[in-house]
């Protein structure tokens, strides 16, 4: 038994160095790649962020407020698409969320975003390079465009700042227990031996769907162990897609569009496969029963592979479809913006168009909302009930 | 490349509050809800069974009364049977009886006739006695007055007990 849990710690470990590579990797292929800025749709926003300590920083968060500047509607759509330490409302409105850092070399740090006044300030040493916080040399209040950046001490930044998504976080997670507790007070107090109704009547049916048709069938007998888990994850994800969906404050967020949200489920799930998984599991990626010798050279390490790229394949499933998905629906609505450059009655001639396709692909992404929270929660039960299976020779 | 890169503080928030949003929903909101779907779902399974088997109950009970019911219906032909034979029985005892007794009555009565006809026939014959001893003495009383006659009554007189 020991010998096994030995396993599944050596699993997480490697699959732990794996994602830390893989960040690495990404980040110095940004901090390396100095595209020039394009005017396509395609734009890179790390791109943008090189460029806007020189020039256009002015623009950040409120780009289409500027008329006179051409519009860029890829910038736009990365700066919806990603995360934020502002919350914008509208025009150059938004709410500051508190920035939190902690620094060997200076300690933490804790004040509003809003001293930042858009990037355009430095405060305690620090600044905003796009969205990123950086250390500067200067420690005083000063106009952000003469700071000079320390790179040192902004490599050893831990940025646990309430951005955009972590607050999405804390509002999803809310709601979600909001909801539920609700729920679970109608099913023992309020209404209890009562038929359901309301919110009530609405989640029971998918409750239950989820649980009957998705957990149960794919772990087998054992599956109410695993059920608060993949229930939560399952809720989490919908309401996160839908709150997503919700243009307005306090949603809108691509929270499960973030990698960062979908590799976190992603490793809880490969936490609880490993953990759980039985002798007959491991037998069967390190020493597949049946085959002959030479086979296995080549097998054991497609199946070593396999137990690291299901939670890798679970991740970029969920932020490739839900990214993709506010890409579209923004670069349909930019449509509108990006004709009326060519003169206000081009933008609004092509605007009922546009808007037929928004409503669409919203429409296409509410359905996508569920299918993918069913998906992650499926393969995720399945991993786990292959983890746990039992095999009678 | 900057959408693909996990960022530190957004793993830590998500991991921090995933982990208590799964125990808090754990213990507040799935453990009440799927115990109580549970607790429903075996109620009306319970309820469900139980209906089945009060119908197959009543089914057993009108089974049970038609049984029953054959076994007094068969029960009160076997008594009236048993009735009409007692009772033809008795009738035949009594007819028996009755001609028994009659027999012995008639036998009785009979034996009383002939002791009477015999006490009648002694009586009559002893009253014919004393008349005919009456007669003879008057006669005798008469006729020894003549000793012809008293001959001639004597030789009758023989000749009558001849003929007894």
């Amino acid at each position: 038994m020991l010998k096994y849990k030995r396993l599944a710690l050596l699993s997480i470990l490697t699959f732990a160095m794996f994602t830390l590579i893989f960040s690495i990797n990404v980040a110095q292929d940004s901090s390396h790649n100095q595209l020039p800025q394009t005017e396509t749709v395609s734009v890179d926003e790390h791109a943008h962020g090189d460029a806007a300590t020189t020039a256009d920083h002015s623009e950040s968060g409120a780009g289409e407020g500027h008329a006179a500047e051409k519009l860029n509607a890829g910038k736009i759509i990365m700066e919806h698409v990603a995360d934020a330490h502002g919350w914008h409302l509208w025009g150059h409105t938004e709410i500051p969320l508190p920035i939190i850092l902690y620094s060997s070399d200076r300690g933490m740090a804790m004040f509003s975003s809003a001293r930042f006044e858009h990037g355009h300030k430095t405060y305690n040493g620090y600044m905003l390079q796009g969205q990123k916080v950086v250390a500067v040399n200067e420690m005083g209040e000063m106009d952000a465009h003469h700071a000079t950046v320390n790179d040192a001490v902004t490599a050893n930044i831990f940025d646990i700042s309430i951005t955009k998504n972590v607050a999405s976080i804390f509002i999803c997670c809310g709601l979600m227990l909001l909801i539920f507790t609700n729920i679970a007070s109608a099913y023992t107090r309020k209404r209890k031996g009562l038929a359901p109704t309301g919110l009530q009547n609405a989640m029971e049916p998918i409750i239950m769907f989820v649980r009957d048709d998705l957990i149960k069938p794919s772990i087998g007998h054992k599956y109410e162990k695993y059920l608060p888990y993949l229930l939560t994850v399952f809720f989490f994800i919908w309401i996160a897609n839908l709150m997503g969906l919700i243009p307005v404050f306090p949603f809108g967020a691509n929270l499960t569009g973030s990698i960062s949200i979908a590799l976190t489920l992603a490793v809880f799930t490969f936490v609880i496969v490993t953990v759980n998984a039985n002798k007959n599991y491991w037998e069967h990626v390190f020493m597949m029963p049946g085959v002959p010798k030479g086979v296995l050279v080549l097998l054991t390490p497609i199946e070593i592979l396999g137990v690291f790229l299901r939670p890798f394949v679970l991740m970029i499933r969920l932020f490739a479809n839900i990214t993709a998905g506010h890409i579209i629906a923004l670069a349909f609505f930019s449509l509108i913006f990006i004709f009326g450059q060519n003169g206000m009655g081009v933008g609004l001639a092509v605007s009922p168009l546009t808007l037929v396709f928004t409503v669409f692909m919203t429409v296409l992404e509410l359905l996508v909302a569920f299918l993918q929270a069913y998906v992650f929660t499926m393969l995720s039960a399945v991993y786990i009930g292959a983890a746990i299976e039992e095999h009678h020779h | 490349m900057e959408l693909v890169k996990p960022e530190f503080g957004l793993i830590f928030w998500m991991s921090i509050s995933f982990l208590i949003v799964v125990f808090l929903m754990r213990k507040f909101a799935w453990g009440p809800i799927l115990s109580s779907l549970k607790e429903r779902e075996t109620s009306i399974s319970d309820a469900l069974n139980a209906a089945k088997k009060a119908k197959e109950e009543v089914a057993n009970m009108t089974a049970e009364n038609e049984r029953i019911l054959q076994e007094a219906r068969n029960e009160r032909d076997v008594l009236l049977r048993e009735a009409r034979e007692t009772k033809d029985q008795i009738i035949n005892e009594s007819r028996a009886k009755a001609q028994v007794e009659g027999d012995r009555l008639i036998t009785l009565a009979r034996e009383a006739i002939t002791n009477e006809k015999m006490a009648a026939i002694t009586d009559l014959k002893n009253q014919v006695a004393y008349l005919s001893i009456e007669i003879a003495e008057k006669m005798i009383r008469q006729k020894l007055s003549n000793d012809e006659q008293q001959k001639a009554l004597v030789q009758e007189m023989l000749k009558d007990v001849k003929m007894n």
